[in-house]
């Protein structure tokens, strides 16, 4: 039995002196390979009687699954090792800056748009579209402009040359000064109920601090039977209170007058200007409320009903109007209208909206 | 329109405050722009007794006052000529906000002496230009009593905005009558008797023109037009009126009180009789506003004997203008109709007090009670003896009846107001109302309410007063509700090829619709028939006289504009209207965009990071939009033909058959140059109304088809003609199996050494996906042999050596 112990005392040598995974395998070959030392003992086991070959044989069978089990512990030992060395030599500097990613920008008036568009479609209205390039006939006539009226003079509306195709007042072109014509296209197509919104681009001849000749305009429709002042104040209080997301934001309605609305109403939402900053927002008491002029509004004049083919004894209905520019410029504190549309990428990254986070319609209005 | 609260007083019987006053004109229409209540402007200012004003030691011309302020005596120094000792005068102590010079007063040293306050000019109180000295108050003044109290400066006055259709608001009493209606008082009633001729007038009046209906004159001689009363005075300059001279006072005391207009001629230098006609083109006359005008056909003018003397209910002239030499005057009180009024108020561009009023359609009776009015005035301030009226003309008819019945108001308006409370505010306002008791009412609206014409108007009148804030808010959210979307199908792409664009790093932008001519002819608009069309006729100017036939220029003229900025790889888009015409079917929506400069910015991982743009980044970035849109984007045919303003080797359409989806490609190099923009700019433009609606298939994907066994790639690299196009090789490959097939990729493209002139080599990857059982080393012998055979057959190609 005493090679026994010499070979365990050599091969526990070896095993212990492989310090790369490589070594270590030619050990466990050396070892317990078909050629190795252990096996050739177990060779000679069958030249013996049967009482030594018994205990040569368990002492052997222990030899081996000793050597195993110390070759298995030198291998993890190893290759921790090796995972360690690995590790370090992949370190690098995480102070680097990531590759860079790309991402652009909503422009605020297309956000504020689909934010209209988001709060009315659930309160089941329905998107429709008109021309920017209309006729004196649906952008005025039919709206109850008198003859005469001063947004008819070419001091306020952009005019094109006369379209040799078409008779009278559809024969004078011109760039639409509201959102309004899209009504009286809507309501010639669509008989009643008719419960819409639109909104797109609108041109007056005015450019200064406060105007530019384009800007944008969102409209609002719904005539049935029944619908009255009191549906009015009710859409457009639940409307400004959803998209300046302020829920108990107060809402004023004056006497004014538009010539396509009879009673016609301009409406107010509650600001404070305490240290010089207007907010939108309920004042702490009613002294310190100030107000805002957002909208006009009103009920459809019956002289547009007749217009669309409408019978204005058997319905009614309201409608307002709102500019884009103003709502975005108040909700997210845009300071100066034309910069809308000058294109300085660092203005289109700031105020501009990212394209992940659009508006949400499970907002509750 | 401007009006003082005394002045509402003589029409107003009342006791409500300043604030309620306020607040009531806004709830009935009227709405309040401010009120200035010039006994808090003027509250710091206290009369003042100069004990002595002696010369400066180091100044000439100013004097050292000491000034007894009633409380305390006070050192001031001041530079007025007209500071002396012993007069009464104007201070402002230290600390004061003097409105004239819009400055907060300050303790000063000047010259070395000290001074607390200060006297002031009419200018530095805001009241007139008058600077030339000190305001010196009559020697008995009593000393330390409030300056507006002194000088009856203690009327507030209010702002207010007066809608196009409430004519009779441009008139104090018709302001009065909408308080007393909402409950503020008691309107006073006009008690005008007619003053009785003495004598027939000797200027004669006829109207020769339907624009001037009525015209009423009357002659007072021996009347003396010196300046107005000091009330009358007060009362104007409060509202920002010059006081003239009593006569002309009179005429806008009676404007402005009830909105009617009225105008004076020195009768003496009258050529005749006074008429009204159209004039004719290139007649002139002087005006009252220091103007000179030379007519066009067509305006209303008054005329005598001599020619023009005026531009009827716009503007008097100064040929017989009245003066304060003036004995005999001739009194004008004439109906003009709006239209006329507005048209010629408009040409001539002219904003008066007189067109104001009657371009929104003032009362047509009160012709006869303004006449009346103004006689009186004139009488009492002037003196004189009134002739007979003379008159030309008829009362334009007003009178109309409409049919009401009172359920309307809740019916229109949802609030439910009495029967009885609609009869008062309708009373009050000055309806006639006939058959109360009945079910239908028959109103009768007032002479200066000609805008009322409808039963909603009368809806309008009893809301208003009754009060908007009355108004119930009554939820429209759930009535015909639909289960169908609300965006229409070009804002649901719009807002797709959006959402795509900016998720790929570009910027949305909004520009003008309208544009250059020169730029947009680089851009087709040159090929385009209707271009005059779509030629603005009043441009806001030259530069955006054209409606663009696409936003591309826009956006590359920003993009230069952001390079010039310092920021040169701007890459922006626009979703907005291009147009080919003036029809409804000639706006195209197209969404544009444009890379300029490099993709990308230097960074530490290499070179690749930052390169410049170019044909294929404008093509990444047409696809994905298309893509979201619901293109059939794997069916795209590509064509060489996009238009010039397009590199030509470096562009490209996108079609399904004739029909143009969009166009990609860097931006042509002489364009560039032309727009002064620097270049590579790759740009597209995508034609979304173009993209055929997608076939309705309902909701469900198509089934998913997982292949068990692995894909097998195969690489080749053809030696072809440089010519050959990436999509031939593929077509060619991909039609070999098109069942093992799954897919061709071009991943290298090489030329250079080894290859020969004019050749180039493409290396392709082939994706076999086998679907029953693995492919055998033959079996992918075999189908790569086609491959290389058909690709040969196809392009002339053969493999790489």
């Amino acid at each position: 039995m005493k090679e026994i112990t010499k070979l365990k005392e050599e091969l526990t040598a070896m095993v212990q002196a492989a310090n790369d995974l490589d070594s270590l395998e030619q050990v466990r070959v050396s070892a317990l390979g078909k050629k190795g030392a252990i096996t050739a003992q177990m060779k000679t086991l069958g030249t013996m009687d049967p009482e030594e070959r018994k205990t040569k044989g368990q002492a052997l069978n222990a030899l081996k699954d000793e050597i195993a089990a110390l070759i298995a512990r030198q291998e993890a030992a190893l290759k921790r090792q090796d995972m360690d060395a690995r590790l370090i030599r992949e370190t690098v500097d995480v102070t680097l800056a990531p590759r860079p990613d790309y991402i652009g920008h909503i422009h605020p008036i297309s956000q504020t748009m689909e934010e209209l568009v988001t709060i009315f479609a659930s309160m089941g209205f329905e998107v429709a579209e008109g021309p920017d390039i209309e006729d004196d006939w649906f952008n005025f006539t039919a709206l109850n402009f008198p003859d005469g009226h001063p947004a008819r003079e070419m001091q306020d509306t952009f005019f094109l040359p006369e379209d040799p195709d078409e008779e009278g007042e559809h024969a004078r072109k011109l760039l639409r000064t509201h959102t309004s014509p899209v009504q009286i296209r809507y309501m010639k197509e669509h008989k009643p109920p008719v419960k819409m919104i639109c909104m797109g681009r609108t041109y007056r001849s005015d450019y200064d601090m406060t105007h530019t000749p384009m800007f944008h305009q969102m409209e609002c429709l719904y005539v049935d039977k029944n619908v009255h002042m009191g549906h009015l104040k009710g859409c457009l209080t639940d409307f400004v209170r959803a998209f300046f997301e302020i829920e108990d934001l107060p809402v004023r309605f004056r006497p004014s007058f538009f010539p396509f609305v009879e009673p016609g109403a301009e409406v107010d939402i509650g600001c404070t200007r305490a240290g010089g900053e207007l907010r939108i927002a309920r004042a702490p008491s009613e002294t310190e409320q100030n107000w805002l002029e957002i909208l006009g509004a009103g009920m459809v004049h019956p002289n547009v009903l007749r217009n669309c083919g409408i019978d204005p004894d058997e319905y009614q209905g309201f409608a307002f109007g709102m500019g884009v520019e103003r709502a975005a410029m108040l909700k997210y504190g845009i300071p100066d209208l034309r910069t809308f549309y000058e294109c300085d990428a660092r203005w289109l990254k700031h105020y501009g909206f990212d394209p992940l986070k659009r508006p949400n319609p499970a907002t509750r209005s | 329109m401007k009006f003082t609260l005394g002045w509402l007083k003589e029409h107003l019987d009342t006791n409500a405050s300043i604030d309620t006053i306020a607040k009531t004109l806004t709830n009935v229409g009227l709405e309040l722009e401010g009120i200035e209540d010039p006994s808090k402007v003027y509250a710091p200012f206290h009369t003042a007794y100069v004990v002595s004003a002696e010369k400066h030691p180091d100044a000439d011309r100013l004097k050292v006052c000491i000034v007894d302020t009633g409380t305390e005596k006070v050192q001031v120094v001041c530079g007025a000529p007209n500071a002396k000792t012993g007069m009464k005068a104007v201070f402002a102590p230290e600390g004061s906000y003097v409105p004239g010079t819009d400055m907060v007063l300050k303790k000063g040293v000047i010259r070395g002496v000290e001074s607390c306050g200060m006297l002031v000019s009419e200018r530095e109180m805001g009241l007139s230009d008058d600077h030339e000295g000190i305001i010196e108050l009559p020697v008995d003044t009593p000393v330390g009593v409030p300056f507006a109290e002194i000088m009856g400066l203690n009327d507030p006055v209010f702002d207010i905005s007066v809608t196009p259709n409430r004519a009779d608001c441009a008139g104090i009493y018709g302001i009065a009558r909408d308080l007393a209606a909402a409950g503020l008082g008691k309107l006073k009633e006009l008690d005008i008797e007619p003053v009785k001729g003495r004598f027939e007038s000797p200027i004669g009046v006829d109207v020769k023109t339907e624009t001037n209906p009525l015209f009423l004159g009357r002659y007072i001689r021996g009347v003396k037009n010196g300046p107005s009363p000091d009330w009358l005075q007060r009362r104007l300059k409060a509202v920002g009126l010059r006081p003239i001279s009593a006569l002309v006072d009179i005429t806008n005391y009676v404007s402005l009180g009830h909105a009617r207009p009225l105008h004076v001629y020195d009768a003496d230098l009258v050529k005749g009789n006074i008429y009204s006609r159209l004039s004719k083109e290139g007649e002139h006359f002087e005006a009252l506003n220091d103007k000179e005008y030379t007519l066009q056909d067509g305006h209303t003018v008054i005329c005598d004997g001599s020619g023009v003397l005026g531009l009827g209910g716009v503007v008097g002239g100064t040929s017989t203008g009245v003066t304060g030499t003036t004995v005999n005057v001739f009194v004008e009180s004439a109906y003009f109709t709006p239209t006329a009024i507005a048209r010629t108020g408009r040409a001539l561009q002219i904003d008066s007090d007189a067109r104001y009023r009657f371009e929104r359609g003032i009362d047509p009776e009160f012709t006869y009670t303004g006449m009346e009015l103004a006689t009186k005035l004139i009488l009492d301030l002037c003196g004189g003896e009134p002739s007979e009226v003379v008159e030309a003309g008829a009362l334009p008819k007003w009178r109309r009846v409409i049919e009401y019945s009172p359920d309307y108001c809740l019916k229109l308006g949802g609030v439910m107001v009495g029967p009885k409370e609609q009869h008062e505010i309708l009373r009050a306002l000055g309806f006639l109302v006939t058959g109360y008791e009945e079910e239908v009412w028959a109103i009768e609206p007032p002479p200066w309410r000609g805008d009322v014409e409808d039963k909603a108007d009368i809806v309008e009148e009893i809301l208003r007063i009754h009060g908007f804030d009355n108004l119930p808010a009554v939820p429209v959210r759930n009535e015909h509700s639909t289960t169908q979307v609300a965006e229409t199908k070009s804002g649901a792409r719009a807002r797709l090829a959006r959402t795509a664009l900016a998720t790929r790093g570009l910027e949305e932008c909004i520009t003008w619709a309208f544009m250059q001519t020169s730029v947009a002819q680089l851009f087709g608009a040159n090929d385009n028939k209707r271009n005059e069309a779509l030629t603005l006729l009043n441009p806001i100017n030259a530069e955006l006289d054209l409606m663009r036939p696409t936003p591309l220029p826009n956006l590359i003229a920003a993009a230069g504009r952001n390079a010039d900025r310092g920021y040169p790889n701007a890459g922006l888009f626009e979703i907005g209207p291009g147009f080919i015409s003036p029809r409804n079917d000639g706006q195209l929506l197209i969404a544009a965009g444009v890379r300029a400069g490099n993709i990308g910015e230097r960074h530490w991982d290499g070179p690749q990071a930052s390169r410049p743009v170019d044909v294929f980044d404008a093509k990444g970035d047409c696809l994905a939009a298309l893509e979201a849109c619901g293109a059939p984007v794997a069916s795209l045919q590509i064509g060489r033909d996009a238009d010039g303003w397009y590199h030509p080797g470096r562009s490209a359409t996108l079609k399904l058959g004739r029909n143009v989806l969009a166009q990609f490609g860097e931006i042509h190099p002489a364009v560039l140059e032309e727009m002064d923009v620097d270049g590579p700019v790759a740009a597209f433009e995508i034609y979304l109304d173009n993209i055929p609606d997608a076939r309705a298939k309902g909701t469900h994907k198509p089934s998913l088809e997982l292949h068990p066994l692995q894909p097998v790639s195969r690489d080749f690299a053809f030696i072809v003609d440089r010519n050959v196009e990436a999509e031939t090789l593929i077509r060619a490959a991909r039609a070999c199996d098109k069942r093992l097939i799954a897919d061709a990729q071009v991943f290298d493209i090489y030329t250079g050494k080894g290859i020969e002139e004019g050749r180039k080599s493409v290396a392709l990857t082939v994706i076999l996906q086998p679907k029953d059982k693995s492919l055998t080393e033959t079996e992918l012998e075999s189908i790569s042999a086609k491959i290389t055979d058909a690709v040969a057959a196809k392009t002339g190609g053969v493999l790489r050596g």
